[in-house]
């Protein structure tokens, strides 16, 4: 663990040196607001704040249980489908309070889009997966939703692996194809922010590397928040980084200062491997 | 080791016991088929698909009672299937409460309720206060026996998509119409076709529903308000005829009905198929 730790300052260090900038200085995109959160009458989630800045990925680790997932399904307000889960407090995508029962979920959800746990190709073709989020939205010719299906895979650097068999079934596809596949439709919409959730937690390591990849290229254009339970992938990827431990948020700054000098004992005790 | 003598001993008798009766019952099987093959295979020609029932002494066929078995299938299908979706859906989808699982319940009683209850049913709602005996009648029995089984069909079927796809399809932006139409029917489609097509094999070899209802008829019949012939009703009207010519019909038809459902049975479970592939 320690080497592992070591070589994960390392990195950081690197990316210091290659000035690569960080979320301190970046726009601020999601402004939470004293969130609380509650399963019926169990509370998940305890005044959490934090600003998650604007094409940066910012990464939320922590146990099992401890609240991440439970606060990016805020964020697009996934928890909306189940009765009896409700968020209290302020979430500000660009200022506008997205709790607000004046904005529909399903215009929220093309502007925040969401990859998940395990891959989830609809049961159409590999082509069809992807026209069906841009459809729901716009009226597009066929030209332009086919320029979009290729834009999208592209991003997604799965283009080439499917370019040839574009109509064929998308559960054929392997693991790590079908997680790409599940980020190309997301991005097809052209959303402002990606959410993902633990997004790699089912691939083997190569899939993994090229997703991880893929989150660098993509924060280019979008804004990004990924939960993991890989600390060295958060290491790797994030610009910012927030440790939660049962619903509350502990610590929350750049990913460099996190890892390397964590201000709380808790935060030390859980990347150096001591629980969790 | 006398325990383990022992427990040898009780596996080697359940296992006799277990297998004494499996072998019985398919004896069993196998006799009614073999009885139907044999009975029926040497009544079956040509002419019991071409010429419909005549009066006895003269050669006829069953065309009229399969023709009139695959119309009144074919309207109560189409009555059952749309309503039995959209109520499977609802209960998968929205049936939250005490008035979902009322619905529930009801469901389950109407699904195992003895046919001829069905029949007499409707009897008193379409036959008793209009014309009298109608292939729409008899085809309203049927469609109230493959309804409730639609209705589970597609409930359970629906229960079945995973939780992440469903989410995944609101992830998009999709409105509750769409995910339901366009991702979680696709995901479920092939067991509710499946659920679909074993309701209409039962419902093809049913008398009890249509006795009441359709009543049956000895010529041809296109006209729906009319009484109209049945497979099942006519096998049962000439089995117990005392014309030799007649029960040999019956057995043919029997055979015929019973080819029928088998290859219903047989396509549902290729329908099934693939999806059992495609989820390793």
């Amino acid at each position: 663990m320690n080497i592992e730790l070591s070589e994960m300052s390392e990195q950081l260090r690197q990316r210091r040196a290659a000035a690569v900038d960080d979320g301190r200085d970046a726009a601020t995109k999601i402004s939470i607001e004293a969130l609380d959160f509650f399963y019926g009458d169990s509370k998940a989630l305890h005044t959490i704040d934090m600003k998650i800045p604007e094409k940066r990925v910012t990464a939320m680790i922590g146990p099992s249980g401890c609240g991440k997932s439970t606060l990016l399904r805020v964020l697009n307000r996934m928890y909306d489908l189940y009765p009896g889960q409700k968020a209290e407090g302020r979430v500000l995508l660009d200022g506008e309070d997205i709790l607000s029962p004046d904005v529909p979920a399903a215009a929220l959800r093309r502007r925040v889009g969401m990859v998940f746990q395990k891959p989830t190709p609809f049961p159409m073709s590999i082509r069809d997966n992807i026209a069906f989020g841009i459809k729901l939205g716009e009226k597009v010719s066929k030209s332009e939703l086919d320029d979009r299906i290729e834009w999208s895979l592209t991003k997604a650097a799965l283009w080439n692996e499917v370019k040839d068999r574009l109509h064929s079934s998308a559960v054929g596809l392997s693991g790590g194809q079908q997680q790409r596949l599940c980020i190309a439709r997301t991005v097809a919409v052209k959303p402002e922010v990606v959410l993902l959730d633990e997004p790699t937690s089912a691939l083997d390591p190569i899939s993994t590397a090229r997703i991880e990849e893929l989150i660098d290229e993509l924060k280019s254009e979008f804004t990004i928040v990924i939960v993991t339970h890989n600390m060295q992938q958060a290491a790797r990827c994030s610009d910012m980084t927030g440790f939660f431990l049962l619903g509350k948020l502990i610590e929350f700054g750049p990913t460099s200062d996190i890892f390397t000098a964590p201000k709380d004992e808790r935060t030390q005790d859980y990347i150096t491997g001591r629980f969790g | 080791m006398k325990m383990l003598d022992r427990r040898l001993l009780t596996d080697r008798i359940v296992r006799g016991i277990a297998s004494t009766l499996a072998v019985l019952a398919l004896v069993l099987l196998a006799w009614i088929l073999w009885t139907l093959v044999y009975r029926g295979a040497t009544a079956l020609s040509l002419s019991v698909f071409t010429e419909p029932t005549m009066p006895p002494g003269r050669n006829g066929g069953l065309a009229n009672a399969v023709v009139g078995s695959l119309v009144q299938v074919a309207i109560g299908l189409a009555i059952a299937t749309p309503v039995g979706l959209l109520a499977g859906t609802w209960l998968a989808e929205m049936g939250r409460g005490r008035f979902a699982d009322a619905v529930r319940f009801v469901n389950d009683v109407l699904l195992s309720a003895p046919s001829i209850l069905i029949g007499l049913f409707v009897y008193e709602l379409l036959v008793k206060p209009f014309a009298g005996f109608s292939a729409i009648a008899g085809a309203a029995a049927l469609a109230v026996l493959i309804l409730p089984v639609v209705v589970r069909a597609t409930e359970d079927m629906l229960r079945l998509v995973p939780g992440s796809l469903r989410e995944a399809a609101f992830a998009l932006g999709a409105s509750h119409h769409s995910v339901v139409v366009h991702v979680l029917w696709r995901a479920a489609r092939a067991g509710i076709v499946t659920g679909i097509l074993l309701a209409v094999a039962r419902a093809a070899g049913e008398t009890a529903p249509l006795l009441f209802t359709s009543l049956g008829n000895l010529g041809w019949s296109f006209d729906l308000d009319k009484p109209m012939a049945s497979l099942p009703v006519t096998i049962y009207q000439y089995a117990g005829s005392p014309f030799d010519e007649w029960v040999a019909l019956a057995w043919a038809g029997a055979l015929v009905i019973t080819v029928g459902v088998l290859a219903l049975n047989i396509l549902s479970r290729v329908v099934l198929a693939p999806r059992g592939k495609a989820s390793k």
